[in-house]
C-alpha cells in the first residue's frame, strides 16, 4: 500500500482548528493503552501510508506514519537491516507513526538507543493545520530546534506525524543468549558491571530468579564474548528459547505481566538497588526499566521512585498515567503545547490533563 | 543618558552578589570575548560576567530580564558559527568558572559535570574505570561540554557512537526568568516531552545549561585504522557506501580531497600520498577477533572499489599518525592560506559526486580555492574556502560562495549545518531550508521558554523580515513563501 493523503489530513486539522474540534488521532489502535483516554473525533491516519524512500547504504528509511510497522520491518529485513530500538508491536496492526508517537523501545534500548535516538526528521501537521518539516534524511542536522525528536513520545499532542525518517542499522549476523541463576542484588550489580565492559551486549534482564543476557554482533565478537562469559557463571540458552524470551519481554507477554495486581513501569538509574515495595519486579534495560506488579498505593510507589530520582507510569483500566510534573515543568509543557496546538485539538489530555 | 551609564548601572546591580573580579567592565577586559571561533564577526559586549554557581546565574538572568538586557551564554568560545557573538547592548555570560566534575558513577556509567568542563577532561577523569565520553569534536581539548550540548556537537566517531544528544541523559537549565529546571532523567527517559532533545542544539536560545549528566561508554578492546588512496573522488565515495552496505559500521570514516591531503601532509607529516585525489581513513573497533576480520573485509572492499593503495596501521603510533593529519586539517589550512572559512553542510552520501563537482564549479567561478574534509560516514562535508581577508571584497565573496555551497546541500536533500550550528553565520541560509510556517513554529517554541526574546537574540532562527530581505525564498509546495511580506 502506498498512498499520500497529507493534504486530506492537513485539511481535516485546519477544519478542526477553525471549529475547535478535539481530535483523537489513531493508527492501528495497538497502543491506545499507552496514554490517557482521549475524548474527541477519531482521525485515522492509516490511509496515509507507504515507504517513501529507502536506500540501505544511506542507513536511512523514510515512511509515512500510517505504514504498518511490519511492512517497514520487512523492507529492512530484505536488505539485512533493522530498526535499532527494537520497537514493541503489541499487535500486527501497529503503525510506524504510533510507535514513534509513543516513543517505545525494546530490550535493545540501552545499547543501540531509543526511538528518539534514531529519529532524523519528520513531516507533521501542527494544531493550526500547517504542514511542517523538521530535520531531514541526513544523520547530522543542527539547523533549527530539534523538533523531530520533540515529537517522539509526545503522543500526537504537539502535531500529527505525516512521515518519519529513521536511522537504521545492519542486523547483527549472530545473536545468542545466556543465563545465570542469581539473587536480585547480585543481578543488578552484574548487569551494570557487564555493561561497563566492552562486550557486544544487546540486552540484559532479570526476571526475579534468572539473569538473562543477549549478545549480538559479528560472529567472532559474539564467540569471544561467549567464551569469556561461559567461563564465568553463565550458560548458553537454546536459540529459540532465547528469542522467545526477548520477544515476550518486548511485547509484555511474558507470564510476569499476567495476574490481577496493577502494572507499573519504573524508569530509574540502572544500578539503583531493589525498591522497597510489595509485589513482583521484572528488570529490563540493565535495571533502568523495571516492571512492577503490585497492590501498593500510588503514593507509596511515587515516594519510592522519587527517592532514587526516577519516574513511574501506572497502567490503569483508563490508560497509562505518567508521573506528575513539577509545577514549573508543567507550566513549560503547557506553553509548548500552546505553541504547537493553540486551541487544543490534538489528542487533548492524552499525556496529562490539559496537554 | 550617556553610553556608559547602563553599563555602570548593571555592574552595580551585579556587585550585590558577584565579586568585582567576576564582572569585566573595561574594554581591555572585555576584548577577549568579542568573538568566538568565527573571528570574522566581532562585537564588544556591554559587560562580561563570570558567575560560579547556579544561584548567581539565576540572579544575573533575573536582573537582565527585569531591565530587558539581552544575554549571550558562552562556553569556551570555540564555536564556528558566531553563536557566542556578543551584543553591544548585552551581557556576555561566561560559564568558564563552572569547571568542576561533580560526580562520577562508574556502575551507572554516568558523570555529573558543570557546563564549563572541557570535553576531553571528562574522558580523562573516567579513564581509570575503563570508560570514556564518546563524542569527540576535533576541538575537544578546548571546547566545553555546555557548548557541546548547545551545538549538539559531533566528532569523527559519531557514525557509530552518536552525537551529543545520544550521549547525555540529564541537564540542569536556567531560563531567562531565572527559573531552574531539570530536564531528562538519570534513568533512560523522563516523563513528558523530550526537552532534553529540544535543549540539545538550541544554541543558547532557550536556556542556560548549568549542569550536564553525560553517559559513559566502555573503552573498546581494540581499534585499527586503514588508509586508502584513490585516483578519483567518486570511487572513494562509492567505497563508503560499499563498506556500510556490507553491514560494517566503522567507528570513524573520514575522507579528504587532494588539496586537503597536501595541506595536512605539509603540516603534520602523516605520510599521506600527496598525489592521491582522495584518501579514506577507516577506523574499526571492537573485540580483537572482530576487528581482525573486519579489517580484512574492508581492505578487500576498498581494493574492489579501485583504491590504488590500502595501508593498515602497523601499531598504535602509526594509527595516531594517520589521524594526526586529519585532525590537523583545519590548522593546516591556516599555513597555506592567510584565511580559511569552514563550511558545515550535510548531504545524503550518494549525492557526494555531484556536490563535489558543484563546489568545484563555484570555486572556479569565484576564483577561490577549496579543500574538502568529509565526515564521510555520516555525510557531513566541511569545505574549507581559502581566502585573504586583507584583499578588499574577498571576505564578502567567500561568504557568498559559502552560502551557495550550503544552498547546494539543501537542494540535494541535505542541511546547512551538521554540527557547527547556525549561529550568526548561516542565519540567511535558514531561509532556504525552512518555510515561513516552519520558522514561525520555531519562534513559538522560543517564546515558550523566553517570551521577551532576550536569550541570544538574532541567532539561529531568522525573522521572516530578514528572510524577505535576504531574498532566498524557500519554495514550498510550489508556492512562494512569505507572500504576506513586501519584496525588497
Ligand atoms: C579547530 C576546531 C575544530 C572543531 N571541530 C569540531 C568538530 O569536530 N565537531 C563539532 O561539532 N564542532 C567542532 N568545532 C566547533 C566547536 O568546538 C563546537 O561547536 C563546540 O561545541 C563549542 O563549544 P564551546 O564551549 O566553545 O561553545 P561556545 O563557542 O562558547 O558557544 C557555542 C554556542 O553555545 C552556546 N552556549 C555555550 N555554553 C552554553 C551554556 N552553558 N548554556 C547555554 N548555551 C551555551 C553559546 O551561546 C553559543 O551559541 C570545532 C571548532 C574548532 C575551533
Amino acid at each position: 500500500m502506498n498512498a499520500d493523503q497529507h493534504e486530506r489530513l492537513a485539511e481535516q486539522l485546519r477544519d478542526a482548528f477553525e471549529h475547535q474540534q478535539a481530535l483523537r488521532i489513531r493508527g492501528g489502535g495497538s497502543k491506545a493503552f499507552c496514554g490517557r483516554a482521549v475524548q474527541g473525533v477519531a482521525l485515522d491516519v492509516r490511509g496515509h501510508c507507504g515507504i517513501v524512500e529507502y536506500q540501505p547504504t544511506e542507513l536511512v528509511i523514510t515512511a509515512r506514519a500510517g505504514t504498518p510497522l511490519l511492512d517497514v520491518q520487512a523492507a529492512l529485513a530484505e536488505a539485512g537491516q533493522m530498526l535499532p530500538f527494537e520497537p514493541p508491536q503489541f499487535s500486527p496492526d501497529a503503525t510506524l507513526g504510533g510507535v514513534i508517537a509513543c516513543g517505545l523501545s525494546g530490550p535493545r534500548r540501552p545499547f543501540t538507543g531509543a526511538a528518539r535516538d534514531v529519529v532524523l526528521g519528520v513531516g507533521m501537521v501542527n494544531g493550526r493545520g500547517e504542514v511542517l518539516r523538521f530535520g531531514g534524511q541526513v544523520m547530522k542536522n543542527v539547523a533549527g530546534y530539534d523538533i523531530s525528536r520533540l515529537m517522539t513520545g509526545a503522543q500526537g499532542t504537539l502535531g500529527l506525524l505525516l512521515d518519519v525518517s529513521l536511522k537504521v542499522l545492519p542486523t547483527p549476523v549472530c545473536e545468542r543468549s545466556l543465563r545465570a541463576d542469581m539473587d536480585v542484588a547480585d543481578a543488578i550489580v552484574a548487569m551494570n558491571r557487564l555493561a561497563g565492559r566492552p562486550l557486544p551486549l544487546s540486552a540484559t534482564a532479570f526476571d526475579g530468579e534468572v539473569l538473562w543476557l543477549r549478545l549480538s554482533g559479528a560472529e567472532p565478537a559474539v564467540a569471544e564474548a561467549m567464551e569469556a562469559l561461559c567461563g564465568e557463571i553463565f550458560v548458553e540458552v537454546e536459540e529459540l528459547t532465547g528469542q522467545q524470551f526477548w520477544r515476550d519481554l518486548r511485547e509484555r507477554q511474558h507470564r510476569f505481566f499476567s495476574g490481577d495486581d496493577e502494572l507499573w513501569r519504573l524508569s530509574l538509574p540502572a544500578a539503583s538497588p531493589a525498591l522497597d515495595l510489595p509485589g513482583r519486579t521484572f528488570y529490563d534495560w540493565g535495571g533502568a526499566q523495571r516492571w512492577l506488579k503490585t497492590n501498593a498505593e500510588a503514593g507509596a510507589v511515587h515516594v519510592a521512585i522519587n527517592k532514587v530520582g526516577g519516574h513511574a507510569t501506572r497502567f490503569t483500566s483508563d490508560g497509562a498515567v505518567a508521573q506528575p510534573l513539577s509545577p514549573a515543568l508543567a507550566a513549560l509543557h503547557q506553553r509548548l503545547k500552546q505553541a504547537f496546538d493553540p486551541v487544543g485539538i490534538l489528542n487533548p489530555g492524552r499525556l496529562y490533563e490539559g496537554l | 543618558m550617556t553610553a556608559a551609564s547602563p553599563q555602570a548601572a548593571l555592574a552595580q546591580r551585579f556587585r550585590a552578589f558577584l565579586p568585582d573580579s567576576s564582572i569585566l567592565v573595561t574594554e581591555t577586559e572585555r576584548r577577549p570575548y568579542e568573538c568566538d571561533g568565527l573571528s570574522v564577526y566581532r562585537r564588544l559586549p556591554l559587560l562580561v560576567v563570570l558567575p560560579e554557581d547556579i544561584n548567581q546565574v539565576q540572579r544575573v538572568l533575573r536582573i537582565c530580564a527585569e531591565l530587558a538586557v539581552p544575554v549571550v551564554a558562552r562556553g569556551a568560545g570555540t564555536g564556528l558559527s558566531g553563536g557566542a557573538l556578543p551584543l553591544t547592548d548585552g551581557v556576555l555570560l561566561s560559564l568558564a568558572k563552572f569547571n568542576r566534575i561533580l560526580d562520577i558513577d562508574p556502575l551507572n556509567r554516568t558523570a555529573r559535570v558543570q557546563p564549563g568542563v572541557r570535553n576531553l577532561a571528562i574522558s580523562e577523569a573516567v579513564a581509570e574505570h575503563g570508560l570514556y565520553y564518546a563524542p569527540d569534536p576535533s576541538s575537544q581539548i578546548a571546547c566545553s561540554i555546555g557548548g557541546n550540548v548547545a551545538e549538539n556537537a559531533g566528532g569523527v566517531h559519531c557514525l557509530k557512537y552518536g552525537l551529543t544528544v545520544h550521549n547525555i541523559v540529564q541537564l540542569g537549565i536556567v531560563t531567562m526568568d531565572g527559573e531552574q529546571f531539570t530536564v531528562g532523567g538519570t534513568g533512560l527517559d523522563a516523563p513528558g516531552y523530550d526537552l532534553l532533545a529540544l535543549m540539545t542544539g538550541s544554541e543558547g536560545l532557550l536556556g542556560v545549561i548549568v549542569e550536564v549528566v553525560v553517559k559513559l561508554l566502555p573503552v573498546p578492546d581494540t581499534a585499527q585504522v586503514l588508509l586508502a588512496a584513490f585516483d578519483d573522488v567518486v570511487p572513494a565515495g562509492d567505497a563508503v557506501g560499499r563498506i556500510i552496505g556490507a553491514g560494517i559500521i566503522p567507528a570513524g570514516l573520514e575522507m579528504m580531497d587532494n588539496p586537503a591531503i597536501r595541506a595536512a601532509e605539509a603540516f603534520a607529516h602523516a605520510g599521506y600520498p600527496e598525489d592521491a585525489a582522495a584518501i579514506l581513513l577507516c577506523e574499526l573497533d571492537g573485540s580483537r577477533a572482530e576487528v581482525e576480520t573486519d579489517v580484512m573485509r574492508v581492505r578487500k572492499l576498498l581494493a574492489q572499489c579501485g583504491a590504488r593503495e590500502v595501508r593498515i596501521a602497523r601499531d598504535a603510533d602509526e594509527r595516531a599518525l594517520f589521524w594526526k593529519g586529519r585532525k590537523a586539517a583545519f590548522p593546516a589550512m591556516g599555513r597555506i592560506s592567510p584565511d580559511y572559512y569552514c563550511m558545515d553542510g550535510t548531504i545524503p552520501r550518494h549525492r557526494l559526486p555531484e556536490v563535489l563537482s558543484g563546489i568545484e564549479t563555484l570555486s572556479r567561478d569565484y576564483g577561490l580555492p577549496v579543500a574538502n574534509v568529509f565526515h564521510a560516514g555520516d555525510g557531513n562535508l566541511h569545505p574549507l574556502i581559502l581566502f585573504d581577508a586583507n584583499r578588499p571584497g574577498e571576505l564578502q565573496r567567500t561568504e557568498e560562495m559559502g552560502g551557495k555551497i550550503l544552498e547546494l546541500c539543501v537542494a540535494v536533500g541535505g542541511s546547512i549545518t551538521g554540527e557547527h550550528g547556525v549561529g550568526m553565520e548561516k542565519i540567511n541560509q535558514m531561509c532556504s531550508q525552512f518555510s515561513a510556517a516552519e520558522l514561525t513554529q520555531m519562534h513559538a517554541v522560543k517564546a515558550a521558554f523566553d517570551p521577551a526574546g532576550l536569550l541570544n537574540p538574532g541567532k539561529a532562527v531568522p525573522t521572516l523580515h530578514r528572510c524577505a530581505e535576504f531574498g532566498a525564498m524557500h519554495v514550498h509546495d510550489g508556492q512562494l513563501p512569505f507572500p504576506e511580506l513586501e519584496r525588497f
